[in-house]
């Protein structure tokens, strides 16, 4: 029997998750915005520039009409961090699920979540586990969206290295955007995750997307570095710019097992993050 | 940039051919957006407007009453081995994202031009575009043949009519500067 405390909850968690959806659609995260300036200032190629003259436009135009930067709105990858007061349960899952059906209807996002056999397209943004919801305890109550693109996400990997191969981390993350070339519409940001287990790893990946990319570490630099050596450029047409960042995350693994997984994201690095209050 | 963008208007003809991979270009008039579907049912019961000088804008729109919401391009490759018949009714350009395959390339030789538009860049393809028409409505939103008409959309050559394609170069380079982890 839900409670009227319950009811609260949820439909402040459903107006939530139905606002960082469509901010995180129409409004790039400052971070990336200045990542995207900042690598648009230092680049030397010429058709290169070109694409960062139409991209800086096109995010001016899609906050200008209050409208979805891109066609491909992604699936939903939701993150919940919940307080000790705020009770866990299925409803929370309902919640958002609500949310996100109200964005697909009100914003409007492309329904893009199909059942992977038949293909049947469920028409809101919802299906059997979709949205991915992923709940960690925290002080405040806050729903974080990450709206997941195919093409970006079609091209990423995972790697079971050697302990041994601690040397080829690199060769891993540097072949996954020679691989991808122009597919995931570069300049791209890779989430990498590296330890944990093979599901640990590509969740690592993924959450590093949400870390702020106009600041990386030696070794996050020295990834994005070699990536950017392979001169894939802005849309793989070539230029400096093949990665604006790179992001890592790490986990305690077996000892005898390296997992490396990298999430590929493409120059529209939608995030967003909104407090639920009650 | 490289100097102000060369103009085009549709339909177009042999101005095409004097391009070159790498040059910025405005094009203004109308173009036709097709995907999977669309060129499918083309081969199958025809070209429902005049192919002379056109241009194919490889795109699967989002469309509100009469106005053009999103409309990015998709990708490009996945076309690869259903263009031939378009450019030898004499389609002259085509746009889209990722560039195409050797195929194409060999089939634009002295005929048309690979035009390739920023890949995420709905909102601002939107701005460009006035909706003028629709074929093969019943193929639903993303692959009915949207009738456009563009005011000065800024794209770049990547593939030209000589054969020059900037994509298989910068592939070519790529694979190169890997080759330090493999040696």
């Amino acid at each position: 029997m839900q409670t009227v405390a319950d009811k609260k909850v949820c439909a402040a968690l459903a107006q939530a998750t139905f606002t960082a959806m469509q901010q995180a659609v129409i409004y790039l995260p400052p971070d990336v915005k200045r990542a995207i300036s900042r690598a648009a200032a230092d680049e030397c190629d010429p058709v290169a520039q070109g694409e960062f003259v139409n991209i800086l436009k096109n995010i001016r135009e899609a906050e200008r009409q209050g409208l979805p930067l891109c066609q491909d709105t992604g699936v939903p990858v939701v993150y919940l961090t919940l307080p000790m007061n705020i009770g866990f349960s299925e409803s929370l899952y309902e919640a958002v699920r609500e949310g996100i059906q109200k964005a697909t209807r009100e914003v409007p996002l492309r329904p893009n979540v199909v059942d992977p056999f038949t293909r049947k397209n469920s028409g809101d943004n919802t299906g059997e586990g979709m949205p991915a919801i992923h709940v960690t305890p925290g002080e405040q109550f806050t729903v974080t969206v990450l709206p997941k693109g195919a093409g970006a996400e079609n091209v990423s990997r995972i790697v079971m290295l050697l302990p041994s191969e601690k040397d080829q981390i690199e060769k891993v993350v540097v072949e996954t955007m020679l691989i991808a070339g122009g597919k995931p519409c570069p300049p791209v940001v890779l989430g990498v995750g590296i330890g944990g287990t093979f599901d640990g790893a590509a969740a690592l990946a993924k959450e590093s997307l949400l870390l702020p990319i106009d600041e990386m570490n030696a070794f996050e630099q020295q990834l994005c570095d070699a990536v950017n050596r392979l001169g894939i450029g802005p849309m793989g047409l070539g230029g400096g710019t093949t990665a604006l960042a790179v992001k890592v995350k790490t986990a305690g693994c077996h000892t005898a097992s390296l997992p490396v997984a990298v999430n590929v994201q493409c120059w529209a690095c939608r995030r967003a993050t909104v407090e639920v209050k009650i | 940039m490289t100097g102000p963008a060369v103009q085009l208007h549709t339909p177009l003809g042999d101005e095409v051919l004097s391009l070159h991979a790498g040059d910025h270009v405005e094009l203004s008039g109308i173009v036709y957006t097709a995907r999977d579907e669309a060129h499918l049912h083309m081969q199958e019961t025809g070209i429902p407007f005049d192919p002379d000088g056109a241009v194919i804008y490889h795109c699967g729109p989002v469309v509100l009453g009469d106005r053009i919401l999103a409309a990015g391009p998709t990708t490009s490759a996945r076309l690869n081995n259903l263009s031939g018949f378009l450019l030898d009714k004499g389609v002259r350009a085509l746009i889209g994202k990722g560039g195409m395959g050797s195929l194409v390339r060999e089939q634009l030789k002295g005929r048309g031009i690979y035009l390739a538009f920023t890949g995420g860049c709905a909102a601002l393809a939107a701005s460009h575009m006035t909706l003028r028409g629709v074929h093969f409505a019943e193929l639903g939103m993303a692959e009915a043949v949207w009738v456009i008409e563009l005011d000065r959309l800024p794209l770049v050559v990547g593939i030209d009519a000589k054969g020059n394609d900037i994509f298989e170069a910068v592939k070519t380079k790529a694979a190169r500067a890997f080759e330090q982890y493999t040696s």
